[in-house]
């Protein structure tokens, strides 16, 4: 904008400045000052990640994403978006979320649309969510929408906001949406006990995506945009079935869901390694995955129950009354939902119950 | 000479000042508008090295409160002075948690949270001084499961705490290494004072009492950190534990009979002196193996190295509960003896002829204290079975004594 202010001298140069300054260059520009301060952007739009965030359409350079099995957040909608910044590129990996280089940043808009059925009528931006990469590791910090939809607010001690919509089945919800504070996002982005990425996994990326001009594999779309680097060929992708993908194993799409809404805490290397329980895609120690494991520490949360898993018996099965519960002291996860993710229990309780 | 000298000091005593000042910035924490905000804004934003001042009066929380900053104390106007409520919690499954180093929480108390009190987990130098965690409706199942809950920490300090009722232990320490706790009161528990899959603890100067088990030090399978070791249990008093176990079935410490004085299971080098057990109607002293199947090859379930020396015994054994009652009262009779070991050791030879040296139970204990090894293994192999053995004196000896565990957050100071 300051070379708006002085530009006079020439006919040449204003004219290169007038179409530095118009809105569709300007929109193009994610403004990576910004990103990089020490401190955070007071309002989202500082940051020029949106062309019109109001309706959640990205700048030039931010590219949207989807997940195969996404984490059930009270059944918000949810709007994925990637940053890399010019001439950089994140690194596959074939197991954990790629490592994403410095200035890179991952956003998530949490929306509620009037009626689930129409998803994308009437739909009420909640928060959103940024991972920034800086140099001193990665950020996260979350904005809360104006009423107005226009803009939205830093919010660092997080805020309980009052949303109502019509559920899949007709029933109008009123619920107590929790904007987690910035420590509770580490409670799930922790790695080691460090702030880290989880969504973008290969396998969990592995699927299309209509970019406007028909499908297309978002790892191929991303390697072809130089966001990718280290991408092997298309038979080694790993992928992760769809729950509602009947073609699949039970197994497989069970352990999938697990993976997304479970095992960024219960994992080695997760909040929830105290437990011994852990939910990777790829555990292969059963105990570890719960079969007949016994409760460590999980006080009333076991509900009086024997095992994470009792084989065959849902109903005797700790993982299955900690899902179906919304008290704070039982339920699981521990963040995240006031709700029963009804779908999400239906797959875990038909796969315990065909378990031998 | 004297001048040059006066110099120093004073240079000294500067020096000394605009350290204090830099390093010790006050956060008041306001109780104007909406406290939760205000207390979790100060959680994030503090700069490390700064004391967050709670305010006087009793305050309700609706969602958990956490600290992710290292060197931050944490100070409220007392136990009784500064209250945080969260009976009307609707998110969180603690009241606090923490999960930056070197964090100092001192003079609060944390209410009726329908999950954990307070959490610390994979903290380095985590201490609690005076803290209070009650739940104010007494034992109940539907309670919160524990009152301070640090979990694979180093260096933890845990002085002049109170906490009554929590649905599973009062004070638990989980997977942790370096380990104080000291001068605390546990009451109204399942479980009092637990120390779990741990290494180096000191367990002194406590009351656990109206629980229904005392003192819990004990060793789980298929966990991170396993191998319990180094615990030293002393000058405690473990008395009237006289609360029905009320803990979810499924939970290990549903397992503990109500009237329980001190637990040995499973661990290695445990230290057991100079404390009081009396009034506990189970029994005042079990070492036991993990009761239950487990799928885990690195996993030992016995207790071994266990030196029990120089306590005194009150009244104890009159009515036992539970695997008491129904496995090992049939055995002894009543009274059960004040101190019972299941005899369960690592194979055959061991049955017979008794651990390995470095294994071996000793007990050193006031003439009249009762003993009885229930020989576990040597029942199982010996087809006509066999009766306790009650002579004490089977396990005469010395141990050379633990050594005391030093924290690095108090010699600090």
């Amino acid at each position: 904008m300051r070379l708006c202010a002085v530009s006079s001298a020439r006919a040449f140069v204003a004219a290169i400045i007038v179409i530095l300054c118009s809105p569709t260059a300007l929109a193009g520009a994610v403004n990576d000052e910004a990103l990089m301060a020490p401190r955070p952007a007071r309002l989202l739009s500082s940051y020029r990640l949106f062309a019109d965030a109001g309706k959640q359409q990205p700048s030039e350079a931010v590219v949207p994403y989807d997940l195969q099995v996404p984490l059930f957040t009270d059944y918000a909608q949810k709007y994925r978006f990637v940053y890399v910044p010019a001439g950089a590129a994140a690194t596959y990996d074939d197991t954990e979320a790629f490592d994403f280089p410095v200035g890179s940043v991952l956003v998530k808009t949490f929306a509620y649309p009037a009626d689930l059925r129409a998803p994308s009528e009437a739909v009420r931006l909640i928060e959103t969510r940024l991972l920034i990469h800086t140099d001193k590791g990665w950020n996260a910090w979350t904005y809360i929408w104006n009423e107005e939809q226009t803009d939205a607010v830093l919010k660092v001690a997080g805020k309980v906001v009052p949303v109502n919509f019509t559920d899949k089945a007709g029933t109008l919800q009123s619920i107590n949406y929790i904007v987690p504070n910035k420590n509770q996002c580490k409670g799930c982005h922790s790695f080691n006990r460090v702030v880290t990425p989880i969504g973008p996994k290969a396998r969990n990326l592995n699927k299309d995506f209509d970019y406007g001009a028909g499908p297309r594999n978002q790892l191929d779309k991303w390697h072809d945009l130089g966001l990718l680097s280290g991408l092997p060929a298309s038979r080694d992708w790993p992928s992760v079935p769809h729950v509602e993908d009947t073609s699949a194993s039970l197994d497989r799409r069970a352990r999938a869901y697990l993976d997304v809404n479970c095992a960024h805490c219960h994992r080695l290397e997760g909040p929830g390694s105290t437990s011994g329980l852990f939910l990777t895609y790829s555990e292969k120690n059963p105990t570890a995955w719960g079969y007949k494991k016994r409760p460590v520490a999980a006080g009333r949360g076991s509900g009086g129950l024997t095992y994470d898993i009792e084989p065959g018996d849902a109903d005797a099965s700790i993982l299955h009354y900690r899902m179906v519960s919304t008290d704070p002291g039982v339920m699981m996860p521990e963040v995240g939902r006031t709700l029963v993710d009804a779908e999400g229990l239906e797959l875990i309780r038909n796969w315990v119950e065909q378990m031998e | 000479m004297r001048v040059f000298g006066k110099m120093i000091l004073s240079l000294i005593v500067a020096s000394g000042l605009s350290l204090a000042a830099s390093a010790q910035t006050v956060v008041d924490v306001s109780s104007d508008g909406d406290f939760q905000e205000n207390l979790q804004e100060a959680l994030i934003l503090a700069e490390p090295g700064s004391i967050i001042q709670l305010p006087e009066g009793k305050f309700n929380l609706m969602t958990a409160l956490s600290l992710d900053v290292a060197d931050i104390t944490v100070r409220g106007a007392g136990m009784n002075s500064t209250i945080l409520s969260f009976a009307g919690q609707v998110a969180g499954s603690e009241g606090l948690l923490v999960t930056s180093d070197g964090v100092w929480l001192e003079g609060f108390a944390v209410e009726d949270t329908p999950g954990d009190g307070i959490k610390a987990k994979g903290v380095d130098r985590i201490s609690f001084k005076d803290i209070r965690v009650e739940w104010t409706g007494g034992p109940n199942a539907e309670n919160g499961a524990y009152g301070l809950y640090p979990v694979e920490s180093t260096n933890v300090l845990i002085d002049g705490a109170v906490v009554k009722g929590a649905s599973d232990a009062g004070i638990y320490v989980g997977q942790s290494q370096h380990i104080i706790v000291r001068n605390s009161v546990a009451e109204y528990y399942v479980a009092g004072i637990v120390v779990e899959n741990s290494y180096f603890a000191d367990v002194f100067d406590n009351l656990a009492t109206h629980n229904t088990g005392g003192i819990l030090v004990f060793d789980l399978p298929n966990l991170p950190q396993m191998g319990g070791h180094s615990v030293r249990v002393f000058n405690n008093k473990s008395i009237n534990n006289d609360t029905a176990n009320f803990a979810p079935e499924g939970n290990i410490v549903a397992t503990v009979p109500k009237g329980t004085g001190l637990l040995i299971m499973a661990n290695n080098n445990v230290e057991v002196f100079g404390n009081e057990f009396a009034e506990n109607a189970s029994a005042n002293v079990l070492l036991a193996a993990y009761p239950r199947e487990y799928n885990d090859d690195s996993y030992n379930p016995l207790p071994r190295g266990i030196y029990v020396h120089g306590n005194t015994y009150g009244r104890a054994g009159w009515d036992p509960d539970k695997d008491v009652k129904a496995l090992i009262a049939p055995l002894t009779g009543l009274p059960v003896p004040d101190i019972v070991w299941d005899g369960a050791v690592d194979g055959f030879w061991s049955a017979f002829l008794g651990p390995d040296e470095e294994d071996r139970i000793v007990i050193n204990e006031p003439e009249g204290t009762t003993f009885a090894n229930l020989q576990f293994v040597k029942n199982l192999i010996l087809p006509w079975g066999v009766d306790p053995a009650r002579d004490i004196e089977d396990h005469a000896g010395e141990r050379s004594p633990l050594a005391p565990v030093l924290l690095a957050q108090e010699s600090e100071q």
